[in-house]
């Protein structure tokens, strides 16, 4: 017996399925599985955690629902995995908030832009606030540079910490790897896994999800926002960098490489969260965790929102709107960082451990 | 739909869909009659996961060549000879190109799974197993534009001279209860669900056999077929059945209830006496008699009993053993006699020789004074707790079938071939299979006279 009912789900589930093996060849989920023979709390939300969700195993079983036997791997390890999210919450008073984590996200974005608004306005003449600023430090007339990166640099390493503490846990959880120990090979394996999806791809012929069909493209979308992020991530290191080692402050013009990198950026993290929302939207509920619509959609809002007012803020910087946009882009930064440990970012992280784990495994294996 | 079709197929597994696939693309209009519900589509297809195909070299996925040659011995020793040499070395010689033909409809192999090792110079697997399989082969399918009907059962089949005219409906489709068409292709398994059928041969053991396909594998087709004079083929005692959990479900436990730990220990009868040597043969090649052996015993239900040294040697297995920390707790357990259970095993135990164990090799580790001996792998069960676990006959297919031409035609009982009828899969394997199976043998005769049948229907029809 496990400590929870979608535990000891996962581990009847990974009992039929080792005694099966017809699956082994569709991702790594199952050929983790096949080097044990129990399974543990650990084990069980290792494999969770190492499962990407593209569904072909619930279309290829002959055991799936209707089937007596019941199996629906994807949706078990979909609660397994969002449950584990809470287990693992650093600091533990804040596990609640995966409970109602569309609730809790929508909250702190509002109260975040809410406070930015009212900070500005409060701080600001009126006139400073709507006016029109241009020309190096045009952003800084409204927020100093000093308070802005005093204020999101500890909202950032606030997040790093919490992260960190969280997958420390779920590392211990998930006890010594079978054989293995890390080591940089088996980091390398798993940035290339993480970074072309390798394992969110169906078996080969591409992800399920309305129906039996492989035309799921979710990892176009997924690709689209996980680098928009990223490319915006390195607009804003390139800028900090710009400011304080060549002196040269922000705005900069549109052909400079923060700005390029934030918008292909911003436009991913436009295009990207609409295209997975549309995907999730679609997905057939057998597949999917029905608690966690709150979590999903909240962080590809949350995306979404820090595209939007990213590229609402560069198309009107140069107007009486930039004041405002501003605070809405800093509100929805902010909020985003802060709950970075307590929301759906938290997959892209404990998958990314799982797949090291993964990597050493095989390596020890092979 | 339309009211007339050039081919029409009845059945929904691998060799059904082959069939429609090679229909549809040598030009015919296809319909598919599944009598299953889509979930359950695909007859036994559902539950496999290779095929066995010759082939001259190692290829991706294959680990060395497997000749014509070779594979034609293998089929006369698994057989005992009981096959029909022109047609099984035809359907050889096609199963190469069956290799690449059923990739170029959307299925995908990958290396032998885990645990199979002994199958990877011989045998292909699909990647993700048997469902996978169908589900792209029904994808090509309908992509190419065959209708494929589900819940579709055929209660009877006009036919006049050997000529197929049409098929009736137990429920309408399109207000249809009639369909017609030029050619048929049956490709609708054998009778291993229908008991009643398999009573006339097995008595009232059958009603203790197990099913390890679906429901809808009734043979209802082949019925009408042999009814309405196709020559029939194969002996209707012959199936293949292996020993599955007794707590398996009645029908679709598919491979999962299998169980691969007789070698390491003794099966006992409810009476607690063996009766059987556990260690004949390498594992494999006596996989599938046990399903009989324990069919003869009474009340058809064994007990495969070890001990605690050998249960990670085998694959782990849906259903926990039954543990018991003495061989009278565990007895008690499995409602055998405890006296008679410990007195087997203290004889046994007595009659083992020491010798070196592998269980990969005929090994040196036998009994010597007990009947039956264990004559490899015999090792002391004398390590607590005590395990078993128990076992049914799980039939998975039967051998009855309609006799066929090496263009899949059907021949009549008097020996004429039909004008329009095919035959492929399971319902036409006892052509080539006499008796006896190895691994992978049922999807190749179902690809192999599958795409025969839909190619040779297709011809009739636009002629």
């Amino acid at each position: 017996m496990h400590g929870t009912r979608i535990l000891d789900e996962a581990d009847r589930l990974m009992t039929v399925c080792n005694s099966c093996r017809y699956c082994e060849g569709l991702c790594a989920v199952f050929p983790a599985m096949e080097m044990r023979r129990a399974f543990s709390d650990g084990d069980l939300n290792y494999l969770a955690n190492l499962c990407h969700a593209c569904g072909a195993c619930y279309v290829d079983c002959q055991f799936s629902p209707p089937h007596e036997f019941n199996v629906n791997v994807p949706q078990t390890l979909a609660v397994a995995r969002a449950e584990s999210y809470a287990a693992y919450a650093w600091p533990q008073a804040m596990s609640g908030a995966f409970a109602r984590n569309g609730l809790v996200i929508s909250i702190v974005a509002a109260l975040s832009m809410a406070a930015f608004i009212l900070g500005f306005a409060v701080l600001n003449d009126r006139d400073v606030l709507f006016g029109v600023h241009t020309g190096p430090g045009a952003f800084y007339k409204l927020m100093p540079h000093n308070a802005m990166a005093t204020l999101f640099s500890a909202a950032f390493l606030y997040a790093v910490l919490a992260l960190v503490m969280s997958v420390r846990a779920f590392w211990r959880d998930i006890g010594p790897a079978v054989g293995g120990r890390a080591d940089g090979g088996s980091i390398l394996q798993a940035i290339r896994d993480a970074g072309e999806l390798r394992y969110l791809h169906g078996g080969g012929v591409g992800c399920y999800n309305e129906d039996d069909k492989p035309t799921d493209r979710r990892k176009l979308y997924h690709h689209l926002t996980f680098y928009g992020f990223l490319l915006c991530f390195a607009a804003t290191s390139v800028a900090t960098l710009y400011h304080y080692l060549l002196g040269r402050e922000a705005p900069y013009p549109w052909w400079d490489l923060p700005v390029v990198l934030g918008t292909l950026g911003g436009i991913g993290l436009i295009v990207g969260p609409i295209g997975l929302f549309m995907a999730r939207t679609r997905r057939d509920p057998a597949l999917l965790d029905e608690f966690s619509y709150g979590m999903d959609v909240g962080f590809i809002a949350m995306l979404f929102l820090t595209g939007l007012t990213g590229m609402a803020l560069l198309l009107l910087r140069e107007t009486s709107a930039m004041g405002p946009l501003l605070a809405l882009h800093l509100g929805a930064v902010f909020a985003l960082f802060v709950t970075m440990p307590y929301g759906k970012f938290v997959h892209g992280i404990y998958r990314f451990a799982a797949l090291v784990r993964y990597a050493q495994e095989r390596r020890t294996a092979a | 739909m339309s009211s007339k079709y050039d081919v029409l197929v009845i059945g929904g597994g691998n060799a059904a869909l082959c069939a429609a696939i090679a229909a549809r693309r040598g030009g015919a209009s296809v319909l598919v009659l599944e009598g299953a519900p889509k979930f359950y589509r695909g007859g036994n297809t559902r539950h496999t996961r290779n095929m066995r195909c010759a082939h001259d070299a190692a290829t991706e996925i294959l680990t060395g060549p497997y000749t014509e040659e070779e594979f034609w011995e293998d089929l006369l020793r698994v057989t005992g000879g009981q096959t029909d040499e022109v047609l099984a070395r035809h359907m050889i010689r096609e199963s190469k190109d069956i290799l690449n033909w059923i990739v170029e409809q959307g299925v995908r192999w990958q290396p032998s799974l885990g645990g199979t090792l002994s199958l990877g110079r011989t045998n292909s697997f699909f990647l993700g197993g048997g469902r996978a399989m169908l589900n792209a082969l029904y994808l090509t399918a309908e992509r190419l534009g065959v209708e494929v009907a589900y819940d579709a059962e055929v209660t009877d089949l006009v036919i006049e001279d050997g000529m197929f005219l049409a098929a009736r409906l137990k429920r309408p489709i399109d207000g249809e209860t009639e369909i017609r068409a030029t050619s048929l292709v049956a490709a609708a398994g054998g009778f291993e669900a229908n008991i009643e059928w398999l009573k006339q041969y097995w008595g009232e053991a059958a009603d203790n056999f197990l099913i390890r396909g679906t429901p809808y594998n009734r043979g209802s087709i082949l019925k009408m077929l042999l009814d309405k004079g196709v020559q029939k083929v194969g002996d209707p005692t012959q199936c293949h059945a292996v020993a599955i959990d007794a707590r398996a479900p009645k029908f679709d436990g598919g491979i999962i209830t299998r169980h691969d730990s007789v070698v390491f220990g003794i099966v006992v009868n409810k009476h607690a006496q063996r009766f059987y040597d556990e260690g004949e043969d390498i594992w494999p090649k006596r996989y599938a008699i046990w399903g009989r052996l324990v069919a003869a015993q009474p009340d058809q239900i064994a007990y495969i009993i070890f001990d605690s040294t050998v249960v990670t040697s085998f694959m782990p297995t849906l259903f926990p053993p039954i543990a018991g920390q003495t061989v009278a707790e565990l007895a008690g357990k499995l409602e055998l006699d405890p006296a008679a259970l410990e007195k087997t095993i203290t004889e046994f135990n007595a009659a083992v020789l020491s010798g070196t164990f592998d269980h990969t090799i005929l090994d040196d580790c036998r009994t010597e004074g007990i009947t039956p001996p264990k004559t490899h792998w015999a090792r002391k069960i004398e390590t607590p707790p005590y395990l078993a676990y128990p076992v049914r006959p799980g039939i998975t297919f039967t051998y009855l079938g309609t006799r066929v031409t090496r263009e899949a035609r059907m021949l009549m009982a008097d020996g004429k071939p039909s004008a329009n009828m095919f035959a492929a899969g399971e319902i036409m394997a006892g052509n080539v299979l006499g008796k006896g199976y190895a691994a992978g043998m049922g999807m190749t005769i179902g690809s192999v006279f599958g795409r025969i049948a839909g190619r040779e229907a297709a011809k009739h029809a636009r002629n």
